[in-house]
């Protein structure tokens, strides 16, 4: 008799999307979504029109741009020939190009459905559970917040994946990290996920799929998994992911590229099978306890350069390790703060609150409700708020959430990456703080000389208020 | 994909461990929609002291005169060497695309971030894992000798001193590709009926997933 192997959700979906194992090692695995935009998509396409490729094919891709574009109302409504930076304007004009000369659907700057990559995949149920899904950019493992098997991958496998439908990889590791109990009042999942982050390292999960399990995630929203798959690259891990249970399911009824029919209840009726079988058997195992979480705020140049609210920036001296010590002396510098000081001093200059980790309408609420009836400190530069797609905007602003935000002195944007990155205008100058809802607190990521800390929607929104770092807690308001 | 041998070059260390791809290659510089040109941004705010932007000679920028690249005894380093977690960061393959543009061959660091590895091979640059002793070693040598170089033979899978020779482990996939400058996606396409054959059978299975993108 065959023994009776258990296995991890990972080996599961791997196993499905298997199309060969090869004797060298490496393997050929079927993808089933491919998600493009227009930083890391032109030089792919240009490699399939040089070596005369066509796309394997067309269904499983959807392209939107996202990382350039302006998230300005006056300059959206003049449209792409109207992009100021003229070089952003023609790689934006290259995707709408390279998306008709091919064929592959398209949501354009302006169209509803249009996005950040990782928020308008799940929302039009263009990614959906059991599914591969890839696309040019690191933050893809947020959709394994349904249960896909989602990462990041460079220019090169973008365009392998368009002329093949497959991608050559080779299989990772399992690690699980189970959050146990349930989470104070005012701590969300991007606490959790920083909270993760510092404790098992920017690297702690290089070469490792991570499933996220636990009562925590159990409780959780699936837009929250999101936020948390979603930074599971910062834990270095490519994959992060999530079980499928009735959550999930419900989440993508109805959704306008989801299954319809008697094809859902089959859809349905495979997903509730996709989670890690009872006894399976992990590489590496990690826990924490979910009431042992407070919000989080990054201090450093690295997300793992993170504590507590009420804790204290570490001071170079108290370090052992002089490599590590070194590390803490240069993001000092960098950061311009002293070790020993409370975090919450740290004052801020701007806030933003967006990006593929946090622009959900979710994150938009949890804002909201800090923002509600109180006005952004005057020592405050600039509080942008951008939703993560038109479809995030079009509800926030039915439910009025726009309006709290401009009455509060913040300003509310057109969807895209604006300030995660600093591609489009939005960018920090040197010297300036930003409490950010994103994702990377790397040197220069939101402006050259511009100073990151990450932190929650609900956080940031408070930092806003008060104009320096603040508990969130304070306000006596559950986010 | 550029092939990769035998290689003998001088070697450059930069001491810190996560170097991230913004630090590589700052976002500004990925608007362009072309693979070659980034080398003269390497590095962009590590290396000068004003602000870069796209398309601008960087020849008469001000200099960070202390940081490796910029010191005269590293001019024409073809290896590069660092800590752990190199290339952590975001997917962008224009961070290998700018080391490939500025000479580096091969990069040697205790850990690289999976993507970034991944991203080098496909572009013909070797990265390969030592441990902290052994890198460390190398960075003292770096420091104490001037114009000190290290041959690499991916063959036998080995970095060469003139004393020593340290053996290193890579995928036998990639390894072949590298040694032979294989296109992965001719590759691949050989097996076009193996791909035809697995889509018939997972259309049945997930039926959904087929055609709802229109
Ligand atoms: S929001 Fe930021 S992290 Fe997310 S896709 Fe855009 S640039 Fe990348």
């Amino acid at each position: 008799m065959i023994k009776n192997i258990q296995k991890t959700l990972y080996d599961k979906l791997w196993e499905v999307h298997l199309v060969k194992q090869r004797t060298d090692g490496s393997s050929l695995i079927y993808i089933d979504r491919h998600i493009l935009h227009e930083v890391t998509s032109p030089q792919a396409f240009e490699g399939l029109r040089i070596a005369n490729r066509k796309p394997w094919r067309l269904d499983m891709n959807i392209a939107t741009p996202d990382h350039n574009i302006s998230t300005d109302t006056k300059e959206r409504e003049a449209g792409v020939d109207a992009i100021p930076d003229e070089v952003s304007r023609i790689q934006v004009k290259t995707l709408d190009y390279n998306c008709d000369y091919f064929g592959i659907r398209e949501f354009r700057m302006n169209e509803m459905g249009q996005g950040i990559v990782h928020v308008m995949g799940p929302e039009l149920g263009a990614s959906l559970p059991g599914m591969t899904v890839v696309c040019g950019d690191s933050h893809t493992a947020t959709h394994g917040a349904f249960g896909c098997l989602a990462h990041g991958i460079g220019t090169s496998e973008v365009e392998h994946v368009l002329a093949t439908q497959c991608l050559v990889t080779k299989k990772m590791k399992n690690m699980r990290v189970t959050v146990t109990g349930k989470l104070g009042l005012g701590v969300t999942p991007k606490d959790v996920v920083l909270a993760i982050i510092g404790k098992i390292g920017t690297a702690g999960g290089t070469g490792y799929a991570i499933e996220f399990a636990g009562q925590v995630f159990l409780d959780m929203s699936i837009e929250g998994r999101m936020t948390v798959c979603n930074m599971a690259i910062e834990a270095g891990a490519r994959i992060g992911m999530v079980a499928v249970d009735t959550k999930t399911i419900d989440y993508f009824k109805g959704r306008k590229f989801s299954p319809t029919g008697d094809t859902w209840d089959i859809a349905a009726n495979y997903w509730s099978t996709l989670k890690s079988d009872e006894n399976a058997c992990f590489d590496s195992e990690v826990e924490l306890s979910g009431q042992d979480i407070l919000p989080q705020v990054t201090w450093g140049t690295s997300p793992e350069m993170v504590l507590p609210v009420n804790g204290f920036i570490p001071t170079p001296e108290d370090e052992p390790d002089p490599q590590k010590r070194q590390s803490i002396k240069q993001a000092l510098s960098y950061m311009g703060l002293k070790g020993g000081m409370p975090i919450t001093e740290i004052p801020v200059d701007f806030v933003f609150i967006g990006s593929c980790t946090n622009s959900r309408i979710e994150d938009m609420r949890a804002a909201a409700l800090i923002a509600k009836g109180n006005k952004v400190a005057n020592t405050v530069k600039q509080v942008l708020v951008v939703p993560g797609s038109q479809m995030v905007k079009a509800q926030a602003e039915s439910e009025g959430l726009d309006k709290i935000f401009k009455d509060a002195g913040m300003d509310w944007r057109e969807p895209g990456c604006s300030m995660c990155l600093a591609m489009n205008a939005d960018k920090l100058g040197s010297g300036q703080h930003c409490a950010s809802t994103s994702n990377r607190n790397f040197e220069g990521r939101q402006g050259t000389g511009g100073r990151t800390h990450l932190l929650s929607p609900s956080m940031a929104a408070a930092a806003a208020i008060a104009g320096h770092i603040i508990d969130v807690r304070k306000y006596g308001v559950q986010p | 994909m550029k092939s990769f041998i035998n290689h003998t070059g001088l070697v450059v260390g930069i001491n810190r461990s996560n170097i991230d791809t913004d630090m590589i290659i700052p976002k500004q510089f990925l608007k362009s929609i072309k693979r070659t040109g980034f080398g003269a941004n390497l590095f962009d705010e590590l290396r000068y002291r004003d602000e870069g932007k796209p398309g601008e000679p960087c020849d008469d920028r001000p200099l960070v005169t202390d940081f490796p690249l910029n010191q005269p005894r590293y001019k024409g380093a073809t290896i590069l060497l660092a800590q752990e977690n190199f290339g952590c960061g975001s997917s962008r393959e224009h961070a290998p695309w700018a080391l490939d543009d500025f000479g580096f061959r091969a990069i040697l660091a205790p850990s690289f971030a999976d993507i970034f590895y991944i991203n080098c091979i496909k572009n013909g640059i070797l990265p390969i894992v030592f441990n902290k002793k052994i890198i460390n070693n190398f960075f003292s040598e770096v420091h104490k000798k001037e114009g000190y170089e290290l041959t690499i033979d991916l063959d036998n899978q080995s970095v060469l001193t003139p004393s020593n020779a340290f053996k290193f482990s890579i995928d036998q996939f990639s390894k072949r590709c590298l040694l032979d400058g294989l296109d992965e996606i001719d590759l691949t396409l050989k097996e076009i009926d193996t791909i035809k054959a697995y889509e018939n059978k997972h259309m049945k299975k997930v039926p959904w997933v087929f055609g709802a993108i229109k």
